[in-house]
């Protein structure tokens, strides 16, 4: 197989002229938004340029430790993503279910599918851990972010009809049953529907990859459909986590709703 | 059924003591603002209060199940909510929730009959006015057969004479059935008409009771 083209500096530059039109187009239709371009390019090349280094060190210097903290680090900043994410205040005790949710979700379906599915010795090769973690932590964090908004925003709508349920006797999960489908519907949906489109409207991020490093396709299609099911998995374990557990933190222990957020 | 004893809840309630009677009729009248509805919340237990003691048949409320003690003591709030579903869905949603038998089809149009309400069980419940849905949630907690029932407002939304006919079935089927009904009201006539006793809620925070038989039943 070839090699992949190094893309030199003169050749990296010119991909930026896209930005470079872009910022003229805006600057002549007045639109505002230049800042926010030239600030993102710049937070996106600093970003990756920087993950580029750390992740050629950690393939280099390969130890259990680092991985360790890589999924602590990407865990941290899932849950911050999630929580900002999420339009209203969210009080502590949804807070703790999404961190528990997202952390054994996540964790027991990247260790399934290292282990079991790419059979990876040892399981923390970077070269595979890291890509794969991150992918399924990031599609869970979109998910519980969805997951988190629609199930806030529905006990906030449906107050009326929560109580009402409560006051003919319900348990606080008969009260909520229709608001907690509707989460996880709004949650997995977008995940579902990504398979529909692809390899037909766009090819994925990972096999687009590693069809220019010079794999065949057909095994960048294998890992494709492997990581596409794995980010499925993935995806709904950690929002029927989050469901199951979340609806609780609206009701206090006399079962009377309470609204969820900071007092 | 129910005592209070020096309750209170926020700036809201501020009982000394109150008594209300079992298999009688107790109307809740008063001015807006004077914590009617937070008082039948508290006996539903949908909020706890913050200092004081509420017994249910003589053992302290915050010992009882919630759950259970809601599907005894059944409230009805305000504004009548409507479940998704048919006439008959939403008839039936009480009896799931709280995890009692179904009813049959007769036993559903007899309730319908005693509310007063004129629709077929497949009618679509969404597009019923105000009052309909009204004697729709009324006929939901009739047909729970529960121990307490806690209505706020029930015939808010009737005319005169419809209210009449409603309440006056109704009411004579709790008492026939010799159980304890609660009401909160802002019409006078109803009070009148229909307590037993009837609690005088006044000033917000401060709740000033007063207790007069007007009939028996």
């Amino acid at each position: 197989m070839d090699e992949a083209i190094e893309l030199g500096l003169w050749q990296m530059a010119a991909a930026y002229i896209f930005i470079v039109i872009l910022y003229i187009i805006l600057k002549a239709k007045g639109i505002p938004r230049d800042k926010e371009l030239v600030i993102s390019t710049f937070r996106m090349t600093v970003q990756l340029v920087l993950v580029g280094y750390i992740l050629a060190y950690l393939i280099e210097n390969n130890h259990v430790m680092w991985i360790i903290l890589v999924i602590i680090i990407m865990q941290f900043f899932a849950v911050q993503n999630i929580v900002k994410r999420v339009k209203y205040p969210i009080h502590a005790r949804l807070k703790r279910i999404i961190v528990i949710s997202m952390v054994t979700g996540t964790l027991s379906s990247i260790f399934y599918f290292i282990i079991v599915v790419v059979q990876v010795t040892p399981w923390y090769e970077a070269r595979y851990f890291i890509p794969i973690a991150g992918m399924m932590i990031g599609n869970s964090m979109t998910g519980v972010a969805l997951g988190v908004q629609r199930l806030v925003a529905g006990v906030q709508e449906q107050k009326a009809q929560i109580e009402a349920a409560l006051m003919l006797g319900a348990t606080p999960k008969m009260a909520v049953k229709n608001i907690v489908n509707q989460a996880f519907d709004a949650a997995i949906l977008p995940t579902i529907n990504s398979m529909v489109g692809m390899g037909i409207v766009f090819l994925p991020g990972m096999m687009t990859g590693q069809i220019l490093a010079g794999l065949s396709p057909i095994t960048a299609i294998q890992y494709q459909v492997a990581i596409m099911l794995g980010i499925v998995g993935c995806v709904s374990l950690t929002v029927v986590m989050f469901v199951h557990f979340g609806y609780q933190a609206f009701f206090t222990e006399r079962a009377q709703l309470c609204s969820g957020q900071k007092e | 059924m129910f005592i209070l004893k020096n309750v209170q809840y926020k700036a809201i309630i501020a009982v000394d003591e109150l008594h209300i009677p079992a298999q009688k009729t107790t109307c809740i009248v008063g001015e807006s603002g004077g914590g009617k509805s937070t008082l039948i919340r508290l006996l539903n237990q949908l909020i706890s209060c913050d200092k004081g003691e509420i017994f249910y048949k003589n053992q302290p409320i915050h010992t009882l199940d919630p759950i259970q003690l809601r599907r005894e003591v059944v409230m009805i709030p305000q504004a009548p909510v409507i479940f998704d579903g048919t006439v008959k869905d939403n008839l039936l949603i009480g009896l799931t929730f709280s995890g009692k038998p179904l009813a049959g089809e007769n036993e559903l149009t007899d309730v319908l009959t005693t509310v007063c309400l004129e629709k077929e069980l497949a009618e679509p419940a969404g597009p019923l006015s105000g009052g309909e849905q009204q004697r729709l949630s009324l006929a939901r907690a009739l047909l729970m057969n529960p121990e307490v029932y806690i209505f706020d407002e029930p015939t808010s939304a009737l005319d005169e004479e419809t209210e009449k006919k409603v309440m006056d079935n109704v009411v004579g089927e709790v008492k026939r059935k010799r159980k304890t009904l609660i009401i909160v009201t802002h019409s006078k006539k109803v009070a009148q008409t229909y307590a037993d006793v009837v609690i005088e809620m006044k000033n917000g925070s401060a709740a000033t009771v007063k207790k007069g038989v007007k009939k028996n039943g």
